[in-house]
């Protein structure tokens, strides 16, 4: 098995190349406005030392922030007609209703609500009107729009409605990309259907941003095929990613976890990621990130994503260091000189002092100029770094859900501030490569497939046993192999007030990617 | 007094502070919350008036919704419909309300007759007849009051209006009216039996969702500032904190149509190598300490985020969640012997005299 992974992150785009397991070489390039250069240099650098001479590659792993970046900064987003199926209920709860006004603007091609969807019991709530439909997609011919995004009552319970609409709105629009809710996930009209209306807005970026990866590899004479990581520290085939970008919104934070677990060898443990201004500390479970609780919010939309929980603070290695003073007690952070470190740090004949010129000072770093932070005197080394580790302990234990003593795992490039023993932590793990911790993940990350639907009038173990049933599948069409898949999560929830046997069962699988 | 208007910071309010009193129970207000603030955007307004304020003759409607929360967050509930339900007993009794109240204030019920009102221009009366919420419809102060059972109206959004007319107590209406609201689709708004302004005097657990704002406020102002949204809350109401901890098991099942289960969890901090179980019916029943008795109901055992101060659900409430345990007194009704046969532990199954936490 050889992997190539790459994360394109704000500043740098970084690319592994693993090898039976191992890290054989991990490169660093700067990231570029339009994406594909930097993943050709990394890709040349990678590449310089000969490594890849020859060699068969299993596959490309792209990492990216490209998408939730998208939506924060509200940029190439495309405009959205949202169909709903589900009239009379729920009208005065519109698509776009709970969204951010500035966001909705954007996005808001149009809405329709038209009478359809389903029971909880798969009874039809109200038959699919199928003139209302077509009508629809002629009003949105006429504006001009071509992302649609379908969500009908219940639909991850039977999607049929969904698909049918989508067949008439494509009949009208032969060229329109539409987004079903039911592809992604769960029970939450609301939630279910703002993750697809935001992975309608996606369309066009999503195309030209996996447009532009494909192309990269292509012209770095690599033969591999290319799969994109997703938030759960799974992989998914380039197609499906570009049908379902959100799936890839905050993979990056994922990936240095999955690479965490990976380059330490341990599945069970916190891990905090040092970046150069903030730092998130998560926890992993089975070698993958601890999911978070409850609705997440992106760029402002309330979404049912899987996402990893996190808690992300400001502290980093470019952490402003305001030394104590009159005016004030010693104070690391928030604020950061991010990637103009190299010039704004005192180290490197700027004038912001940093978490980076502390150790530096300290003999921690061997970087920059020394001799400009030799006024740095040992005692102030110190109080820096005890701040910094209080700044950590306070976030791992905010993070931790076990009473004991846990294995910390610290990457990223500003790891160092992270100290060798800290209060509610066995042991600090430092490793080899960690500062590229994010691109393997990428590298070594895996494929999965979810279920998450109600049950009538099964046993509970028939009950559970379909629902693995369908995560299986969904899990290979995303492209694992079958003989690899593993149960991670399997929960059943029986359900208050609903007649029969009710039960909602959520079952994960995760795989190996099947070989080419 | 005159009916105070609620400004839409009020009803956010409103809805984190009827949560932490759904004790558990009676679904997440988010979803009544966005409709109130797509009515207020057109630019309906809804008042608050006191009990106190009523007349004697005045008539007073019970809006609200009845169902499986998971239904609720794909059939979206709206004001409409809940509207519709209140006309329908208005032409079955051939009168017209003069006010309307929650039906529990605990839960998304608890801002649910503000959609109502808003649309009917009538007031909300500042009480309701549960003080938190409670998973069966005979757990109320006015049916341990005795008033009537019935006539309750129930409405589906695509022109399905039932009323139930006659039972002979509140029992028998809970038992049927759920067999309409299954039939429906497991939701359905509903106006409960109409009351006079001096049945709500008399019976009604008064102030109710001034205490709820008076919460949400407490919480969302510590959210704000960073601070201890938890300690807040002790710091508005007469409360006391039982435990801190994390989840480390959910149990679940359903029997008779309610969510059973026990929830454990470990305690942290000042609590750690204690362990706390709680026993829920939908709501939270029964705390129990190393296996020791220590909130039980009609006390609240309200759990909430440690970090949000926001109220955690029995459907929702997960493995590794970080929760605080508190208790917050309960009405008076429901500590007279007649209350606590109604809604004391016995009421559901547990072979304890009533001790309070406040005691």
């Amino acid at each position: 098995m050889r992997r190539i992974g790459i994360d394109v992150g704000g500043t740098n785009t970084d690319a592994v190349l693993i090898e039976e397991g191992k890290v054989v070489r991990a490169v660093k390039a700067p990231t570029s406005e339009d994406v594909t250069t930097g993943i050709l240099d990394s890709l040349k650098s990678l590449g310089s030392t000969g490594v890849l001479q020859g060699k068969k590659i299993d596959g490309v792993m792209i990492g990216t922030t490209h998408f939730i970046n998208a939506v924060v900064q509200r940029r190439h987003l495309t405009r959205v007609a949202a169909l709903r199926l589900g009239m009379p209920a729920s009208a005065s709860l519109p698509p776009f209703c709970d969204w951010p006004e500035g966001l909705a603007a954007l996005v808001r091609g149009g809405v329709w609500m038209v009478e359809g969807g389903h029971e909880y019991d798969g009874r039809l709530f109200m038959p699919l009107d199928e003139a209302a439909v077509t009508r629809a997609a002629e009003e949105m011919k006429a504006a001009g729009l071509k992302s649609v995004g379908i969500s009908a009552i219940f639909s991850p319970l039977d999607p049929g409605h969904e698909r049918r609409a989508a067949e008439l709105v494509a009949k009208v629009i032969p060229d329109a990309v539409i987004t079903c809710s039911s592809d992604l996930g769960r029970i939450g009209l609301l939630e279910r259907e703002n993750a697809g209306l935001l992975n309608a807005a996606l369309a066009d970026l999503a195309r030209d941003t996996i447009a532009a990866f494909e192309k990269a590899i292509a012209d770095s004479g690599i033969a591999a095929p290319l799969f994109i990581t997703q938030n759960d520290g799974t992989v998914a085939e380039a197609s499906q990613a570009r049908r379902l970008p959100v799936y890839s919104f905050a993979s990056g934070a994922t990936n240095s976890m999955r690479g965490a677990a990976y380059l330490s060898g341990l599945s069970d443990a916190m891990v905090i990621d040092v970046g150069g201004t903030t730092t998130d500390v998560g926890q992993l479970k089975h070698g993958f990130p601890r999911e978070a609780n409850s609705v997440v919010k992106v760029g402002g939309v309330r979404t049912l994503f899987r996402m990893p929980d996190l808690l992300s603070i400001g502290l980093g290695g470019g952490s402003h260091v305001q030394l104590a003073s009159e005016q004030g007690p010693l104070k690391v952070g928030p604020v950061s000189v991010g990637y103009r470190l190299l010039r704004e740090g005192i180290a490197f004949g700027g004038e912001q002092l940093t978490t980076t010129d502390i150790a530096i000072a300290a003999g921690v770093l061997e970087l920059g100029d020394r001799k400009k932070v030799a006024h740095l005197d040992a005692a102030t080394c110190k109080g820096v770094f005890a701040e910094a580790a209080r700044m950590a302990e306070e976030a791992i234990d905010r993070m931790k859900t076990e009473a004991g003593d846990v294995p910390l795992i610290a990457v990223g490039g500003g790891a160092f501030l992270i100290p060798e023993k800290l209060p509610g932590v066995s042991r600090v793990i430092h490793v080899e490569h960690g500062d590229c911790a994010n691109a393997v993940g990428a590298a070594i990350a895996q494929v999965s497939g979810e279920c998450d639907q109600i049950f009538k009038d099964l046993s509970r173990a028939e009950a559970l046993s379909a629902a693995q049933g369908i995560a299986n599948d969904r899990a290979v069409a995303a492209g694992a192999a079958r003989a690899s898949l593993n149960t991670i999560e399997s929960e059943d929830m029986p359900l208050a007030y609903l007649p029969g046997n009710s039960v909602r069962v959520r079952v994960r699988v995760v795989g190996d990617v099947a070989a080419a | 007094m005159t009916p105070r208007e609620l400004t839409i910071d009020d009803i956010e309010s409103l809805a984190v502070g009827a949560w932490v009193l759904g004790t558990g129970g009676g679904g997440n207000p988010y979803l009544p919350l966005l409709n109130m603030r797509a009515l207020y955007k057109e630019g309906h307004r809804v008042r608050l008036m006191q009990a106190a304020d009523l007349a004697d003759d005045d008539l007073v409607a019970g809006a609200g919704g009845m169902g499986a929360p998971l239904v609720g967050i794909e059939r979206m509930g709206d004001p409409l419909t809940l509207t519709r339900a209140i006309r329908a007993m208005e032409a079955h009794i051939k009168r017209r309300f003069t006010a309307l109240m929650s039906v529990e204030i605990g839960g998304g019920n608890g801002v649910r007759p503000l959609m109502a009102a808003a649309l009917m221009k009538l007031p909300v009366v500042d009480s309701d007849p549960m003080g938190r919420a409670y998973p069966e419809g005979q757990m109320t102060s006015t049916a341990i009051g005795g008033l009537a059972p019935c006539p309750i109206s129930l409405v589906d959004v695509r022109g399905l209006e039932s009323i139930v007319h006659s039972t002979p107590h509140a029992r028998w209406t809970e038992r049927v009216a759920r067999k309409i609201c299954v039939e429906y689709g497991s939701t359905a708004s509903m106006c409960t039996p109409p009351r006079t302004g001096a049945e709500v005097k008399k019976w009604g657990i008064h102030g109710t969702t001034t205490k709820a704002i008076r919460i949400g406020e407490a919480v969302r102002r510590a959210q704000r500032l960073h601070e201890d949204a938890v300690a807040a809350i002790l710091a508005v109401e007469p409360g006391v904190l039982l435990f801190k901890g994390k989840v480390i098991d959910v149990a679940r099942r359903v029997t008779e149509g309610y969510l059973r289960g026990i929830l454990r969890i470990d305690g942290v901090d000042e609590f750690r190598g204690v362990a706390m179980s709680i026993n829920f019916q939908n709501e939270w029943i029964v705390a129990w300490r190393d296996e020791q008795p220590l909130a039980m109901t009609p006390d609240l055992i309200c759990v909430l985020d440690s970090v949000s101060g926001e109220a955690v659900g029995s459907e929702t409430i997960r493995y590794g969640q970080r929760v605080t345990v508190i208790a917050l007194p309960p009405p008076a009704v429901f500590l007279t012997p007649k209350g606590l046969e109604h809604v004391g532990p016995r009421a559901f199954g547990y072979d304890l005299d009533f001790r309070s936490v406040f005691a």
